[in-house]
C-alpha cells in the first residue's frame, strides 16, 4: 500500500526521464571538452597567426586551455601583449 | 562489389550481436548474399547467438594467419539462403589480429557478397580498432540508458575520427510504457543528444530471449514486434523509404485481450 501511494505522488513529480536527460547533457559536455593537446596546439598556432596581424604578443606567454565548471565548458585563452599596432592595415580581399 | 558494415555500441550488452544476427538474416531473407564477421575475438558469440557453434572448424584468426583460406572458414547458414559466418577465434586474444588483415579480410568478402556485416567488441580499444579497419559504414547500437547513450557519443566522435562519416543509430529495447509514463528517454531525446541520423527503433520483446535461446533469429517471425523492427532496418539498409513502426500498437486494450486469450 505504502508502495503505491509512494508511486502516484511519484508519477506527479518530474519524470526520472528528463534526470538522465540533464544528467547525459552535463556528463556529455565534459566528454566531449576532452580536446587532446595535438588540437589544442594547431589551435594555439592559428591563434597566434591571427592575433600578430593586429597585436604583437609574446608567443612563449600564451596559453590556452578548456575550463570546465558544473555547467559549460569555456575556452580560455591567456595572451600577454607587448604591443599594439598603431596602423592596422586592412588586409584586401 | 558489396559494402562492408561495422555494428558498434561502444558500452557491453546492448545488443550488437543480436542485431548484427538479425539484420544480416533481414538482408538474407531478401534475397542478398550476407556474410557475418565475429570480430569479437576471445569472446565470440555470434556463432551462438545464430545456432552455428557446432559448425565450426576454422576461424578469424586462421585466415589472418594464412592457417587456411577464407572459404573454409565461412560456415553457410542452412535456414537462409545466402547467409554465412565468419566465426572469431575463442582462444586467442583481440591483438591476435592486425586492422590490416581485417582489412585485407573485408576486402576478399566484399568481392563475393553484397553485404559483409562485422560484429564489434565492446569497448574501443585494439578489438574496437580491428573490427572498423576494414568498414566503410558504421551502425551505432544504444538502449535507452545514460551510460549507454554516453558510450554511443563516444564511439560516435571516434568513428567519425577514423572517417567513418555519418554512423547511423539503433535504438535497442525500447519500452513505449515507460517513454509514455516519462520514466524512459524517447527516440527524439536520444536523436537530439547524439546528433545522428535514426536507421531503427526495437522495443524490448521476450521473444528474443525464446529465439536466442533456440539459436534462430527474431526477424524470421513474422509475429513479433522486434523481428518487424529488424526486417524494416534491413530494407532501410537496401534503400527502401520504411517509416518507424506504431510502437504505441502493442499498447492498446485490443491487441492486450488478444494477447491475453493467447491469440497474439
Amino acid at each position: 500500500m505504502l508502495d503505491f501511494i509512494v508511486r502516484f505522488f511519484q508519477r506527479h513529480s518530474l519524470g526520472s526521464k528528463e534526470v538522465a536527460k540533464e544528467r547525459l547533457r552535463l556528463v556529455l559536455v565534459h566528454d566531449r571538452a576532452n580536446v587532446s593537446p595535438e588540437l589544442l596546439e594547431l589551435l594555439k598556432n592559428d591563434l597566434v597567426q591571427v592575433i600578430s596581424k593586429y597585436i604583437e604578443i609574446d608567443e612563449r606567454g600564451l596559453e590556452v586551455t578548456l575550463d570546465s565548471s558544473e555547467e559549460m565548458v569555456a575556452l580560455v585563452a591567456s595572451i600577454p601583449v607587448r604591443r599594439v599596432k598603431r596602423a592596422v592595415k586592412v588586409a584586401s580581399v | 562489389m558489396g559494402e562492408v558494415i561495422v555494428i558498434t555500441s561502444g558500452k557491453g550488452g546492448v545488443g550488437k550481436t543480436t542485431a548484427t544476427a538479425n539484420i544480416g538474416a533481414g538482408l538474407a531473407l531478401r534475397g542478398y548474399k550476407v556474410a557475418l564477421v565475429d570480430a569479437d575475438i576471445g569472446l565470440r558469440n555470434l556463432d551462438v547467438v545464430l545456432g552455428l557453434e557446432n559448425r565450426i572448424v576454422y576461424d578469424l584468426v586462421d585466415v589472418a594467419h594464412g592457417h587456411c583460406r577464407l572459404k573454409q572458414a565461412l560456415i553457410k547458414d542452412k535456414r537462409f539462403e545466402g547467409l554465412h559466418l565468419l566465426p572469431a577465434a575463442q582462444t586467442k586474444d583481440k591483438t591476435a589480429v592486425k586492422p590490416e588483415q581485417m582489412k585485407e579480410i573485408c576486402l576478399q568478402l566484399k568481392e563475393e557478397f553484397d553485404y559483409v556485416i562485422i560484429d564489434c567488441p565492446a569497448g574501443i580499444e585494439q578489438g574496437f580498432k580491428n573490427a572498423i579497419a576494414g568498414a566503410e559504414k558504421a551502425i551505432v547500437v544504444t538502449t535507452p540508458e545514460v551510460s549507454a547513450v554516453r558510450d554511443a557519443d563516444r564511439v560516435i566522435g571516434l568513428l567519425e575520427a577514423a572517417e567513418l562519416k555519418e554512423p547511423k543509430l539503433v535504438i535497442n529495447r525500447l519500452r513505449p510504457k515507460m517513454v509514455r509514463q516519462g520514466d524512459m528517454m524517447t527516440i527524439e531525446d536520444i536523436i537530439e543528444i547524439l546528433a545522428v541520423d535514426l536507421l531503427g527503433v526495437i522495443p524490448e520483446d521476450e521473444q528474443i530471449i525464446v529465439t536466442t535461446n533456440r539459436g534462430d533469429t527474431v526477424v524470421q517471425d513474422q509475429r513479433s514486434r522486434s523481428g518487424e523492427a529488424f526486417r524494416n532496418i534491413a530494407r532501410r539498409i537496401l534503400g527502401e523509404p520504411v517509416p518507424l513502426m506504431d510502437l504505441e500498437r502493442d499498447g492498446n486494450l485490443f491487441t492486450r485481450l488478444r494477447k491475453i486469450i493467447g491469440l497474439r
